[in-house]
């Protein structure tokens, strides 16, 4: 454990972006009051919201993430941008007669499968926007209604049953020897449904359509009218195999929104939680991508010790993904003497099984054939979606939340961050490989570093407060925003999962890669379907 | 080829080496078998059908094919097309834009048509119920003849809720 030392000025760029948006003649409001901080608010017109985002993508911005919320007779929209660890919320109001935006899809292709999320749940129509297809929706409801605005009842219409999604328009390619192929939403594996739409020159690729919804299940919805612990248990159940992310996102948004201070020891759990699902989903996607290639050695020593370190779990954190581990102000779990003791001595054990496996995964050469070169994202093209996370940082993209702006209790350690530009499926893979090392010596760390105390302090939720949660899971930035209304209970809630920024980078890097090599370019970036469709 | 050769048999066979969790395993897996020499003709053929779950689940069925679970080698197959199978092993709330996938999904599927709910959504729609967007229960879509509990079943569950099927095929067949 070490103190950085490496000096920050937070926000020393915003004055910049501000004087660029007068340049422009855009108008901030109000930035006295920071309601969701560490995150700065700037309050917009809504005829300047376009605007707002050209000037962020001038100034290299990072576009993140954006929801709207049916307030009063009003819908507040919200977008959050990123640069150098520093968050904003650009924040802006339209009347529910008339909810009209201008799109910021234009200056940032991240923007695009949000935005038509956003026109689906809460019927904002975005001006300009290239694509007003629908993407959520299907055909459980119609597209006159808006789930999330508040006359819409969750319960939704009775309905004897929801026909099958048609009429979607899927860009086609025409010419002599393209064949189109139709792939899911029920796939040959034990895998999430979704749909994808190749088109293809015998075995190549020339584009790839994804058509994804196929498990949305109102989250936002259901979300609404919940106290903390029963949004805690949702959140848990966004994507399974994150579950302590999400946990952690969300529980980090109720305790800003609430001015709950969580227990040193709760913090350092937490992060201990977060670490072990990084290692459990590295190994066993490692594991996976061999097996896809045909490599079943890889696959059946990975998920080896994947069921072992899950079987440890089990034992010492009572749940084997551990999910409602996280709660609202702390943690549901304690370790004694022994436990720690018996992690270090884990941690050794799979460092020593590794030290051989990684080796070989790393020198065969039938493995180089199939995984170098294949699903390249180019550091351009990763730039320009905004991809984050570990296929980001196999892309050039190092943004790590856990240094970049560090949340307790990662500002007291040194996170090294693996960085390659390679892009491929191997450079992928080989980012995982190192950071399941330096999670293990993180969670050395941080078990040498476990201060004694209680493990949850009471979270009374405070009234008419929203809270922003970052947290970097193992799949890359989690975004988690929490409004509370006057009762105290849960008015929005609206996950970010990474998957959003992971999935539109599928159709580039799947383009001139052949059919056959589709499983295991998709399990390199294995974005979550249930995360993303919400 | 000589290092992976190495690493195979120092890893040895871990099938057999966890004493108390593998008593029953080995005891629910030879009742598995057993049952399915008896009225499948030695293998059980299983669709796994994705109708909305948070993933968790998914993991948990994967577990049962990694080298500690080996479900394999008690006669049991995850097959790529419901028209391989004898068992859906449905996971999820049913959202509502998947009902009709999974509805096609059961019918293409050859008899006896056995369906596994696995997981509390599938039981009963879980931490999401019913909704705008959620069927619930599998039960609300299509027949179900075991439903097997837990956020996420552990491996053993799902093991236990396969030999329930499979043994309940015995009130169906002689309809």
């Amino acid at each position: 454990m070490s103190g950085e030392t490496f000096p920050r000025e937070p926000f020393a760029w915003l004055s910049g972006y501000l004087a660029s948006l007068r340049d422009q003649h855009v108008l901030v409001h109000d930035q006295t009051a920071q309601p969701l901080a560490p995150a700065r608010v700037l309050e917009i017109d809504a005829e300047d919201w376009g605007k707002a985002a050209s000037v962020a993508a001038t100034a290299g911005l990072r576009w993140a993430a954006c929801w709207g919320d049916h307030i009063g007779d009003e819908l507040v929209l919200r977008a959050v941008l990123e640069t150098a660890g520093d968050y904003i919320v650009l924040r802006t109001v339209v009347p529910l007669g008339k909810p009209v935006l201008p799109s910021h899809t234009p200056h940032f292709a991240a923007a695009n499968h949000m935005e038509r999320h956003t026109q689906d749940l809460l019927g904002v129509a975005f001006l300009d926007h290239p694509d007003s297809r629908r993407w959520i929706r299907h055909r459980a409801w119609p597209d006159t209604d808006h789930p999330l605005r508040r006359s819409f009842s969750g319960r939704g219409k009775t309905q004897a049953s929801t026909p099958a999604d048609a009429n979607y328009r899927f860009e086609k390619i025409q010419g002599s020897g393209v064949v189109e192929i139709a792939v899911g939403p029920v796939h040959a594996g034990i895998i999430e449904p979704g749909h994808f739409r190749f088109q293809a020159v015998g075995e190549q690729i020339l584009r790839l359509e994804t058509r994804l919804g196929y498990t949305h299940k109102g989250i936002e919805k259901i979300a609404v009218g919940r106290d903390p612990d029963a949004l805690a248990r949702l959140a848990a159940r966004v994507s399974g195999d994150c579950t302590v992310g999400h946990t952690w996102a969300a529980c980090q948004a109720l305790e800003r929104a609430s001015a709950c201070q969580v227990p040193e020891r709760a913090l350092i759990l937490r992060a201990l939680m977060a670490e072990r699902e990084r290692v459990a989903n590295h190994l066993g996607d490692i594991g996976a991508i061999g097996s896809d290639v045909g490599f079943a050695f890889a696959h059946c020593q990975l998920s080896r010790l994947r069921e072992y370190w899950q079987r440890r779990n089990d034992e010492l954190f009572g749940h084997r993904l551990l999910m409602d581990r996280v709660i609202p102000g702390g943690v549901a779990v304690d370790l004694d003497a022994a436990a720690v003791r018996l992690l270090h001595t884990d941690h050794v054990t799979l460092r020593r099984e590794l030290a051989v496996l990684f080796d070989i995964l790393d020198d065969h050469p039938s493995l180089d054939d199939r995984l170098l070169t294949t699903g390249y994202l180019a550091p351009d093209h990763a730039r320009n979606l905004g991809v984050v996370g570990f296929v980001g940082r196999a892309s050039g993209q190092g943004f790590d939340l856990r240094r970049d702006q560090p949340y307790a209790p990662y500002d007291r350690f040194e996170i090294p961050v693996p960085l390659y530009s390679d892009g491929d499926v191997a450079a992928r893979m080989r980012v995982r490989m190192d950071e399941v090392y330096i999670a293990l010596n993180l969670m050395d760390q941080m078990l040498d570093a476990l201060p004694g105390g209680v493990t949850r302090n009471v979270l009374l939720p405070a009234a008419d407060a929203e809270g922003l949660g970052c947290v970097e899971s193992w799949r890359g930035e989690i975004i988690s925003y929490v409004r509370l209304g006057p009762d105290r209970r849960v008015a929005r809630f609206f996950p970010r999962d990474p998957s959003w920024l992971i999935w539109p980078t599928m159709e580039q890097l799947i383009a001139g890669n052949i059919v056959p090599d589709f499983p295991v370019c998709n399990k390199s970036i294995n974005a979550s379907y249930s995360g993303h469709d919400l | 080829m000589l290092r992976i050769l190495n690493k195979i048999l120092r890893t040895g066979m871990v099938s057999e080496s966890i004493p108390s969790e593998d008593d029953e395993l080995e005891r629910l897996g030879i009742s598995v078998k057993r049952c399915l020499q008896l009225r499948f003709g030695r293998s059980l053929a299983i669709r796994q059908v994705d109708a909305g779950s948070c993933n968790g689940c998914e993991l948990e069925i994967h577990a049962l094919t990694n080298a500690y679970y080996d479900i394999e080698r008690f006669g049991v197959h995850f097959v790529a097309s419901p028209r391989h199978a004898d068992a859906l092993l449905v996971t999820g709330p049913v959202s509502r834009h998947m009902e009709a996938a999974l509805k096609r999904a059961y019918v293409a599927m050859p008899s006896p048509k056995l369906v596994i709910a696995a997981g509390q959504c599938a039981c009963n729609g879980g931490e999401f119920g019913v909704s705008y967007a959620s069927c619930g229960a599998v039960a609300n879509v299509i027949p179900v003849d075991v439903a097997v509990p837990g956020c996420p079943p552990t491996p053993l569950t799902l093991l236990q809720g396969i030999l329930a099927a499979a043994g309940a095929r015995k009130a169906t067949a002689r309809r």
